[in-house]
């Protein structure tokens, strides 16, 4: 196993005496705390389509990133050369955001350990060889080829990550991580007699190539993929109106994350502009909700054994019962609002800064069966899979696009419709929620969560649920 | 160790040297500086510089790539054999190939006043003193401006630089110039965020900070006391900024990359008739000082102007090499790529052709109707044209805007919507690459209650 501090100062010929000069470069204006971020990463991608294996592509980056904070202020820079005199200037273009010409203190940093192991992985994907890869994507296309004559296209791609990053700040942390990423994708296109349709499904987690096992393997997801646009091909017009709504377990947990993930992120909260501002303590949701946030299990795509300031991730209740409990903060955020750090602290690269966000975000299990959820329903929609959202934090409308759905009629689960974007209000829609099911399960571990331009894995879950009104955005009036 | 064009093509004799029949290494270097300011007070301040190199090989019809940040030499070679090892186990690809030294033909030393000295010059006091002035703008001018998500004023200095083995040597320098401002408006327990802002390559285009934010304020107090609406099916005017989201979606379904895929609803469908006949799209990567203007695309090809759809007719894709080869076309010059993976294809300054009318007349045409000026999701299936995203903006009754409305979708198909244009208007501007003028649309469903 690598240590990250080994790592960057065995191969960029650096001490911890260097890196602690540097923290007092940083703070050589005034300012109230500083860090650096190092960070190395190799990405790499292997892709088939056409039933050829058409590209492979491996990038390595590698930088530090310095923040000064002096107030609510913060400065940052980045060098992509890791070396004290790059770094030097780049502490020094972070120092900047405070004007003070105070002495500088020497600051003393104390290797951390970690509270978390959550995916020790003796085998990283970006170190197979790529054989192993190119036979997952081969199997791949031919299991969707085999699930139906009519899949025209299939494309399949395994991406994989590799980062260790070590972070170092003015408050004596001195910690690092080793962070594995894997996730295949597998997409189709099916075509009767020139009807169109895609159907794209993927997995994946803080794992090596063995995570795709199981409902992961590449033929699963194959079949998953080629099932849904085989599905499309019989898809009538999307329903248009309020109705009921029946979201499946898993992947549908994105409700969760723009109804009010984003929208309890501290950042917006502490600046007053969430729908939820001010909210703690009032019911946002139905009781029979209870939400929480947990960075710390095991092998999930959105975990992490410390967030990007080096605090140990953890589990937050962000809605419990109902009530609204707590957001979700980085440090900046806890610091001004005297809150307590939940380890949300993330950030794409050492390019950026860091902001409060998500990890594995779901709602925990109810006692409804899924089959008597669905079986209540008069006229409505149950959907199972989605493609992207999106939320307006400010007046929290928030929308899904559902890309798998089918009409519930008197009960029965009959036609599949046609792909229709779902909106909503956070602060109310989960006051609707009226039955929850015992089937909690979290998504196959693809996701990626978009915010101020910068994209970090996220992970969702979700029981099946009941929405007893919800507008469904199709065509059909 | 500098980046230079000796550099670059030392990289790609290395290749060849260690067996790659093509190669190809790009270079982009920038300096990124952009300023937060919130409720009148420095909120970030971040300033960098960052540069990397991309290397694509091709090895006997068989295609891969890597990029490094790190430019020293032991990194470059690691480069080179990464790229070449991995090239090796990739298929024989037959359309993965460098454009030709045929297909370069045609002038890349062309002056697009791609570079603004007075951006690259513009001390950080003038860029604080800009995000200020924009969100003091927005704030002083409606008391029920109560907060601010803030306004961030970004500069970009950047360079380019490509080589390759077909014996393309080329590069050039672009400015870029941001303001953007977000207020927020409020009116008893209702809050609405207004976003506006404005990019481009010479600070000397760019909306005033002023201007900006009174947009920006207008955009968020016109939203306060917003509801929701009966679902209908009703024509539709799209302001600029939403006609432009709706243009950067046909965008997925003329690119090359969906076509040859069969990922989109205008396969097969050139030289037919597509749209209302008032229709015309145009991709120009040699428009003067603009935004999308390059002298030369991603793999080297001098970039020009097509039309895409012409007075409704769909004339052309936009393609890259691979994608041309793919279809039995010609790269359109829209190869487009960061430093690692094959080239994509990519919209220079794309655009449609303004009509005759103003948006008030739009406006006054419909009945009974919605405005919609703002839309999120990503409801978009370029393979169908299935449309379906949610949406705001205000009512139209008997020609004039009345209550807003909020939390509703529109849907439809792209396939009618293209064909139900009824007008165009006459208010086109760049704020970016991508630009369209208001639009009404014929009908499309409006869900909401």
């Amino acid at each position: 196993m690598i240590s990250p501090l080994t790592y960057f100062t065995e191969n960029f010929n650096l001490t911890v005496a260097d890196i602690e000069k540097l923290l007092a470069v940083a703070l050589s204006r005034g300012g109230d705390y500083a860090d650096l971020y190092f960070e190395y990463a190799v990405l790499s991608n292997l892709s088939l389509e056409e039933q050829l294996i058409k590209s492979a592509n491996r990038a390595i980056t590698q930088g530090v990133g310095v923040r000064v904070i002096s107030g609510e202020r913060t400065g940052y820079a980045y060098c992509d050369e890791i070396n004290p005199e790059a770094i030097r200037t780049a502490a020094l273009t972070a120092a900047h955001i405070a004007n003070s010409t105070g002495a500088t203190t020497p600051i003393n940093v104390t290797a951390g350990q970690h509270k978390h192991d959550l995916y020790p992985v003796a085998h990283p994907a970006s170190e197979e060889p790529l054989e192993r890869k190119i036979e997952m994507l081969n199997r791949a296309d031919q299991a969707a080829r085999a699930y139906d004559r009519r899949i025209r296209e299939v494309q399949a791609s395994v991406i994989d990550e590799f980062k260790v990053i070590l972070i170092a700040t003015s408050e004596g942390l001195l910690i690092g991580d080793v962070q594995p990423l894997v996730r295949m994708n597998v997409s189709c296109i099916a075509d009767d007699d020139g009807n169109l349709q895609a159907g794209r499904t993927g997995g994946g987690g803080r794992a090596g190539l063995d995570i795709f096992v199981g409902q992961r393997t590449p033929d699963q997801l194959a079949i998953n993929a080629a099932r849904q646009a085989i599905v499309q091909l019989d898809a009538i017009e999307a329903p248009a109106g309020a109705m009921e709504v029946v979201l499946g377990p898993g992947w549908p947990g994105i409700l969760l994350h723009e109804a009010v993930g984003h929208g309890l992120e501290s950042d917006f909260n502490r600046k007053g502009t969430s729908a939820f501002s001010g909210l703690i303590g009032q019911k946002v949701a139905s009781e029979l909700c209870t939400i929480v946030d947990d960075g710390t299990i095991e092998g999930r795509r959105g975990s992490l054994n410390i967030d990007d300031e080096g605090n140990p991730t953890s589990r937050t209740v962000l809605i419990e019962n109902g009530i609204l409990r707590g957001y979700l903060q980085d440090h900046l955020s806890a610091k001004l609002t005297k809150a307590q750090l939940t380890g949300n602290g993330r950030r794409e690269s050492y390019q950026c800064l860091p902001m409060p966000r998500m990890t594995n975000t779901f709602m925990l299990s109810g006692q409804d069966a899924p089959q008597d959820i669905i079986a209540s329903v008069k006229r409505g929609l149950y959907a199972v899979n989605f493609g992207g959202g999106q939320v307006d934090i400010t007046n929290g409308k928030f929308v899904f696009s559902g890309s798998e759905a089918y009409l519930i009629e008197d009960g029965k689960i009959t036609a599949p419709v046609k792909g229709a974007t779902l909106i909503g209000h956070g602060p109310t829609s989960l006051t609707k929620v009226t039955a929850v099911g015992h089937d909690l399960a979290l998504d196959q571990g693809v996701g990626l969560c978009g915010k101020n331009g910068q994209s970090v894995p996220v992970g969702v879950g979700l029981p099946t649920i009941k929405i007893s009104e919800m507008t469904v955005g199709g065509t059909k009036g | 160790m500098e980046i230079t064009q000796e550099l670059l093509s030392d990289i790609v004799s290395s290749a060849l040297k260690r067996g790659a029949t093509e190669a190809e290494v790009i270079a982009l270097e920038t300096t990124d500086f952009s300023v937060d300011v919130r409720l009148g007070e420095i909120e970030t301040l971040e300033e960098s510089a960052s540069r990397g190199l991309g290397l694509r090989v091709i090895y006997e019809g068989r295609q891969a790539s890597a990029s490094t940040s790190d430019i020293q030499s032991k990194s470059l070679e690691k480069l080179v054999a990464d790229a070449v090892e991995m090239a090796r186990l990739t298929s024989v690809d037959e359309a993965a190939v460098l454009p030709s030294r045929a297909d370069l033909a045609g002038s890349t030393e062309v002056d697009l006043q791609l570079y603004d000295e007075t951006i690259a010059a513009l001390p950080t006091e003038r860029k604080i003193e800009m995000a200020k002035a924009g969100e003091n703008a927005a704030r002083s001018f409606d008391p029920r401006i109560t907060n601010s998500e803030g306004a961030r004023c970004s500069t970009t200095l950047g360079r380019m630089l490509l080589v390759t083995s077909s014996g393309f040597v080329g590069e050039y320098r672009g400015t870029h110039c941001g303001l953007m401002v977000a207020p927020i408006a409020r009116d008893g327990e209702q809050m609405q965020v207004g976003g506006w802002g404005d990019r481009q390559r010479w600070i000397n285009k760019l909306d005033s900070p002023e201007e900006i934010g009174h947009e920006a304020a207008r955009r968020a107090l016109r939203k306060l006391g917003a509801h929701k609406t009966h679902t209908q099916e009703v024509p539709i005017v799209f302001d600029a900024a939403a006609s432009g989201e709706l243009l950067d979606s046909f965008f997925d379904a003329v690119s090359g990359e969906s076509v040859f895929r069969h990922a989109s609803f205008l396969v097969g469908r050139l030289n037919e008739v597509i749209a209302a006949p008032m229709l015309t799209i145009i991709d120009d990567g040699r428009l003067q000082g603009a935004v999308g203007s390059r002298p030369f695309d991603s793999e080297g090809l001098p970039t020009r102007r097509t039309v895409v759809v012409e007075d409704g007719v769909l004339r052309s894709y936009l393609l890259n090499t691979y994608t041309a080869r793919k279809l039995g076309l010609h790269s359109t010059a829209n190869a487009t790529r960061g430093l690692t993976g094959a080239p994509g294809v990519g919209a220079t300054n794309f655009f449609i052709a303004p009509g005759k009318y103003a948006e008030d007349e739009m406006i006054a045409s419909v009945k009974n109707g919605f405005y919609v000026t703002e839309m999120i999701g990503f409801g978009f299936n370029p393979v169908t044209g299935d449309y379906s995203r949610g949406a705001a903006g205000q009512w139209i009754e008997n020609g004039r805007l009345t209550s807003p409305i909020e939390e509703v979708t529109i849907a439809g198909n792209f396939r009618d919507m293209l064909r139900g244009i009824e007008m165009i208007g006459n208010n086109l501007r760049f704020r970016g690459n991508l630009a369209a003028p208001s639009l009404k649309i014929n009908k499309m469903m409006v869900s909401g209650e």
